[in-house]
């Protein structure tokens, strides 16, 4: 094991010298290195702060179990939901939960089709991520409805009551888009994971290990005619997830965009709401990278190169956002429609002015901080700042949710949203299942996809050993990482 | 992790394997170059039932083995192509129609008259007709590739040898089968030598 997994010393790999690659993988040489490093987070007992973490995850679901059930059994009244404000932190939430998951595929789908190999360090977790992320959102616009056995009249399903939902609503898309998503995120997921379950199957010690990880593994071994049909069906499968994403919070978009609301009827929000998706959902990558990488000493596959790259990521989408905002206030002042130019106005000076205020200083002005490397390349500072970018997207929701609800045509009809314990207990309890099935993840499963990381080590490539071919590599691109391979096995 | 000694193990198949029927021949390489070499000779000589057994995939290996381009994207594109339909005849059948038919019980369409707007609104429906022909699509790609994979399958011979182990980790193997007309034991075995391999055994099929 490496010096700098250990401690708080962080190697920079963010330089990269011109006609060359900085390296991804940090003080391994060896693809079992790159194994160890991983496998030995499942198979090894976890750190104390995971078992804390775990205790307080768990606490925070059973109360989400709790309200839910309350709310189930009284009735969404239980909610601060009023004549006026008739979606509040439900739809919140299942919009925050939503764009969180959208960093994920897009790390493991776009930046795929775009050959960025700095995704493998990061891509197992953020597609984690998403998985959690989505089983989150799923959980809202189920409870919402109110009476939740009811809930399968959503889905086409032949009936003899002869009834079927209302194909041109938006709210129907929704419920298409985000089940697709989810499958098609847990497929990817599940796929992209099958080489390295075999591998924690081929080291597993014990019998109920070899048993577990050798039936989720489906007897993969690694076999090149197997990988031929496995990357084209991956590549195929990233380039499915691409539109798909964007896909999905464009028609979450919809729920708003379709309707009449002042403050929601706008046809920015389709890509607006993309961009927030992307940069609420990079930013909970950083915030669950950053500890995890220190609490797993996985320093040398998530390097500070990865951190640094995702650091700006967040930068750009933050401007695209913050240009979202002030386009939209441009264009309730150039419509000329009194509701809408009402609308912003109320937003920002209205009752809600807070939420406004707290919206925008986290998500445009402190991202902008990210400008300079010292930031980005500080871990204390991306992680304060990722979360402040995680309480602005919620309140990017929040205000244009319910801002827009409480305050709308007629003044006599308007009404403040305050929120119930109940409100508050299942927001907060929606972190504890997002964090307790992540939690899990990082106990049982693979956290690193390390078959790709292993894949773009400059060892990988099978021209390495004669550089002076016509189709090799330069030579002076990578020897800076690779050292004369010695004949004897050192394992 | 079970310690080698490559001196005295290094091109002598096990003496105590005559009982079990044979799988095949494996050989153990330490470098994506040397089993990239190694896999042209193999394919050279003409067999046909051999695989390489590699820890990620290695690029140009599937050219240097031979291997024609799968289909998968083909059966792919008609999989999305039955979604788009799919999407569209649902939504078609049961907003705008008023007619039965059978679906497990017998169903009828409903016209939906939604503010006036044409019953066939095609672009109301394109983004469910969108979802099903991606999730078509991505179903179909996973299901088979793991079909044409021949997975899920537990049971392999290769699964049982504790060598192989390493295949998942850092070892890369070429394995030429029994069944392969060109097999056989002696020869395979002294072709094998030729390839360079750290350790050459035999796979029995258990």
């Amino acid at each position: 094991m490496s010096n700098s997994s250990k401690g708080f010393i962080e190697t920079d790999n963010t330089q990269q010298p011109t006609g060359s690659r900085a390296p991804l993988v940090l003080n391994m040489h060896k693809f079992g290195e790159v194994t160890h490093q991983v496998c030995r987070i499942a198979e090894n007992r976890p750190p104390m702060a995971w078992y804390i973490a775990f205790v307080i995850c768990l606490g925070m679901m059973g109360f989400l179990g709790f309200c839910v059930t309350y709310l189930i059994f009284t009735g969404v009244g239980v909610w601060g939901l009023n004549n006026p404000v008739m979606w509040a932190y439900d739809i919140t939430n299942f919009v925050f939960w939503v764009g969180i998951g959208h960093a994920g595929t897009l790390i493991s789908a776009i930046l795929f089709l775009f050959r960025q190999k700095w995704r493998t360090g990061i891509n197992r977790f953020a597609e984690a991520m998403t998985i959690f992320a989505v089983v989150c959102a799923g959980l809202f616009p189920g409870i919402h409805v109110g009476r939740v056995w009811l809930a399968y009249w959503l889905f086409p399903i032949p009936n003899s009551m002869e009834m079927w939902p209302q194909f041109r609503s938006p709210l129907l898309w929704d419920v298409f888009a985000v089940s697709t998503y989810f499958t098609v995120s847990l497929v990817f997921w599940y796929v992209g994971m099958i080489p390295d379950l075999a591998t924690l199957r081929d080291r597993a010690k014990g019998r109920f290990q070899q048993f577990a990880y050798g039936l989720a593994s489906i007897g993969w071994r690694g076999s090149m005619r197997h990988w031929h049909r496995y990357e084209v069906a991956y590549l195929l499968l990233a380039a499915l997830a691409t539109p798909l994403v964007l896909s999905v919070h464009s028609v979450v978009s919809f729920d708003f965009a379709v309707s009449q609301v002042p403050g929601w009827h706008t046809t920015i929000f389709p890509p607006y709401f993309v961009a927030g998706a992307i940069f609420s959902g990079f930013a909970m990558v950083v915030s669950l990278a950053v500890p995890a990488r220190q609490l797993f000493g996985l320093k040398d596959l998530i390097t500070m190169r990865h951190l640094d790259n995702m650091n700006k990521i967040i930068l750009l989408t933050g401007c695209m956002v913050g240009y979202a905002y002030s386009m939209e206030f441009f264009i309730a002042w150039y419509s000329g429609a009194m509701y809408e130019k009402f609308a912003f106005v109320n937003r920002a000076f209205g009752q809600y002015w807070w939420a406004y205020w707290i919206m925008v200083s986290c998500n445009v002005i402190t991202p902008q901080l990210f400008w300079f490397k010292a930031v980005r390349t500080s871990i204390p500072l991306m992680f304060i700042l990722s979360i402040f970018v995680n309480v602005g997207m919620w309140f990017e929701r929040f205000v244009i949710i319910v801002t827009s609800l409480a305050n709308d045509f007629l003044p006599s009809s308007w009404d403040q949203f305050v929120p119930t314990w109940v409100d508050i207990g299942t927001m907060v309890g929606a972190f504890g299942l997002f964090g307790t099935l992540f939690l899990l993840f990082c106990r049982y499963l693979p956290m690193i996809a390390i078959a790709e990381v292993k894949a773009v080590m400059p060892e990988a490539n099978p021209h390495a050993g004669h550089a002076g071919d016509d189709h090799g590599i330069p030579s002076g691109a990578v020897p800076a990482l690779r050292e004369p391979r010695s004949s004897e096995d050192s394992l | 992790m079970t310690t080698f000694s490559p001196q005295t193990q290094a091109s002598s198949p096990s003496p105590k394997s005559s009982l079990l029927p044979l799988y095949g021949m494996m050989a153990e390489f330490e470098t994506p170059a040397q089993i990239m070499e190694a896999a042209k000779k193999v394919n050279a000589a003409g067999y046909r039932f051999w695989d390489c057994h590699v820890p990620f995939p290695v690029h140009g290996l599937d050219k240097a083995m031979g291997i024609k381009r799968t289909i998968l994207p083909l059966l792919v594109f008609g999989a999305g192509m039955t979604g788009t339909i799919i999407g569209f005849c649902l939504q078609a059948f049961a907003n705008a129609s008023s007619f039965s038919v059978w679906a497990l019980v017998w169903v009828t369409g409903y016209p939906f008259l939604i503010s006036g707007k044409p019953l066939m609104s095609v672009p109301a429906w394109i983004p469910i007709i969108f979802e099903l022909t991606i999730l078509l699509s991505a179903l179909s790609a996973v299901g088979l590739m793991f079909l044409m994979n021949g997975l899920p399958w537990l049971s392999h011979p290769l699964l049982s040898n504790n060598r192989f182990r390493r295949a998942t980790d850092d070892r890369f193997f070429i394995v030429i089968e029994s069944r392969d007309p060109k097999f056989l034991r002696s020869k395979t075995e002294a072709f094998m030598k030729t390839l360079g391999a750290k350790h050459i055994e035999v796979v029995e099929d258990r």
